[in-house]
């Protein structure tokens, strides 16, 4: 059974759907790139698939005993708010509140799986630190680590090197891809489709030429050479 | 000065009125730095309108216990202006701006139209911006602000994680599977608690300075969530404490000599934060 399966998902806002006639499915272990071009609705699939908003019509299941709690979130860079206070510590232990309930507090077990997630992102040593003074490589781990705090089992991301330098880029997506091979389940928005295709197993291609499958498929069906052309040299969108 | 001091603070209304102020002044600066971070002070500061409004209906009423009119009628306007504000941003502003220009301009109307006493210009004042002195606080009205300030307190510190994770980024609280949208409700009906409380300290018009003041301070020299709020609360008694007192001396009005107290130290935290920044850098 899959771990997460969509079938005839329309996607939009307000009854005006962007995306129509949408099937897939994402089995525990794998990693999802979603590629296509701007516009073409990605975030706003994203969005929906996490609850954020309604569908316009079809189905998201979730399966494999995932519940709705056991997910792991990294929103497109949305600069944190310039004047929020908050160390990265607070931060990453608030990925833990989907654990809480109603219990008012961390728990001991909970503030460990935070110093261990600040560790496993090499943001130990910033623990204290605000997270507005940081560069825009450490606000991702920061908030990478948050979102490991709330999942053991699957992790969307949406846009993630978003604004980055290449040399941090990189970075990321071998965390990212690190994090893949110890058994978490990845969903990954990305503009940046020589990375993507370098590490994922599945791809969702949206917009004007749509295509599901494995890796090894869409390098043969050859669905993303006009991207490869369109984007290669392009900056960041 | 001392000696006038010690004879005020022998007759136990003073002490009250002091306990009052001080817990009205810590509930308000708790919720500061979330009201001033999701650009929810507009709505605080309709909601004082609305207060005003409800309070100028209460005091032609001539109900005995005028919180308990004005209480109900803000939290209900809390929650429905989150409600419209949920919806589209614009909307949101327009009907905080709506109302709250409404029930102002209908709180005096009625006020004109339906007086109560003889001296009309004095009421609109005391709801507008405070009782001119703090020992006009009825009994009543200190037991039901002590009740409410300690509720406000406690639930601030039970859901103080749930607060933050929702300031910091509703979305992501979402996604995971927490029903931010509750949370939501709650600032929101205990933003419209303080707003009713700190109404009897410094008046419709100057509560959003009781809210916002401390945590701006507090931001200025503080990095994280946790030393904002707690120094928030420090400046916000230690001012309220120090206007009550200099308004009973000087005679002054105890609500804008608050409001004087914490501009002053918004200005030395201001002042002090430069200074440190510039010593790091």
């Amino acid at each position: 059974m899959a771990i997460l399966t969509v079938r005839d998902l329309a996607v939009g806002y307000a009854q005006h759907s962007v995306m129509e006639d949408l099937s897939f499915s994402v089995a525990a272990g794998d990693y999802l790139c979603i590629v296509g071009e701007n516009g073409s609705g990605k975030s706003t699939l994203m969005k929906t698939l996490l609850g954020l908003q309604k569908p316009v019509s079809g189905q998201i299941l979730l399966g494999d005993g995932l519940q709705k709690n056991e997910i792991g979130y990294l929103p497109q860079q949305t600069a944190i708010e310039k004047d929020f206070p908050a160390s990265v510590r607070e931060i990453v232990l608030s990925g833990c509140l989907s654990r809480c309930g109603l219990r008012p507090f961390y728990s001991r077990a909970e503030k460990k799986l935070a110093e261990e997630n600040m560790a496993r992102m090499g943001i130990s040593s910033l623990s204290r630190r605000c997270c507005r003074d940081l560069s825009g490589g450490q606000q991702q781990r920061v908030l990478l680590a948050r979102a490991l705090c709330a999942t053991g089992k699957i992790l969307f991301l949406d846009e993630p090197t978003a604004g980055l330098d290449p040399k941090v880029t990189a970075e990321l997506y071998e965390l990212i891809a690190s994090l893949n091979r110890d058994g978490l389940t990845i969903v990954m928005i990305s503009h940046d489709l020589a990375a993507a295709v370098r590490d994922c197993s599945h791809i969702l291609q949206v917009g004007t030429r749509r295509f599901f499958g494995s890796r090894e498929a869409y390098l043969q069906s050859g669905a993303g050479a006009f991207l490869f052309q369109g984007k290669r040299g392009g900056g960041p969108s | 000065m001392i000696e006038q001091l010690v004879l005020y603070l022998q007759y136990p209304f003073v002490r009250y009125a002091l306990i009052v102020g001080v817990l009205i002044a810590l509930c308000s600066s708790l919720l500061g730095v979330t009201l001033v971070l999701r650009r929810f002070s507009f709505i605080g500061d309709g909601l004082s309108h609305v207060a005003f409004g409800a309070m100028a209906i209460a005091t032609v009423l001539q109900l005995t216990n005028e919180m308990l009119f004005v209480l109900p009628v803000t939290v209900i306007s809390a929650i429905l202006l989150l409600r419209t504000g949920q919806n589209t941003k614009i909307k949101g502003d327009a009907a905080v701006a709506m109302i709250s220009v409404a029930s102002l301009a209908f709180g005096y109307l009625i006020m004109n139209l339906f007086p109560t006493s003889t001296n009309l210009s004095g009421d609109v004042c005391r709801t507008l911006f405070g009782s001119t002195s703090i020992l006009t606080l009825s009994g009543r009205t200190v037991v039901l602000c002590t009740v409410l300030s300690v509720a406000v307190i406690l639930l601030f510190l039970f859901f103080y994680n749930k607060i933050f994770a929702v300031t910091f980024d509703e979305d992501f609280v979402t996604a995971t599977g927490t029903r931010a949208g509750y949370y939501n409700l709650l600032i929101a009906i205990v933003i419209a608690v303080i707003i009713v409380l700190a109404m009897n300290l410094v008046g419709s018009l100057l509560i959003s300075a009781l809210v916002i003041f401390p945590a701006l301070s507090g931001m200025r020299l503080f990095h994280s969530f946790k030393s904002v709020t707690v120094f928030s609360a420090l400046v916000s008694v230690l001012c309220a404490l120090v206007g009550i007192l200099l308004s009973i001396l000087a005679g002054t009005p105890v609500g804008s000599t608050i409001v004087a107290v914490n501009a002053l130290a918004f200005l030395l935290c201001w002042a002090a934060g430069k200074i440190v920044g510039r010593a790091r850098a």
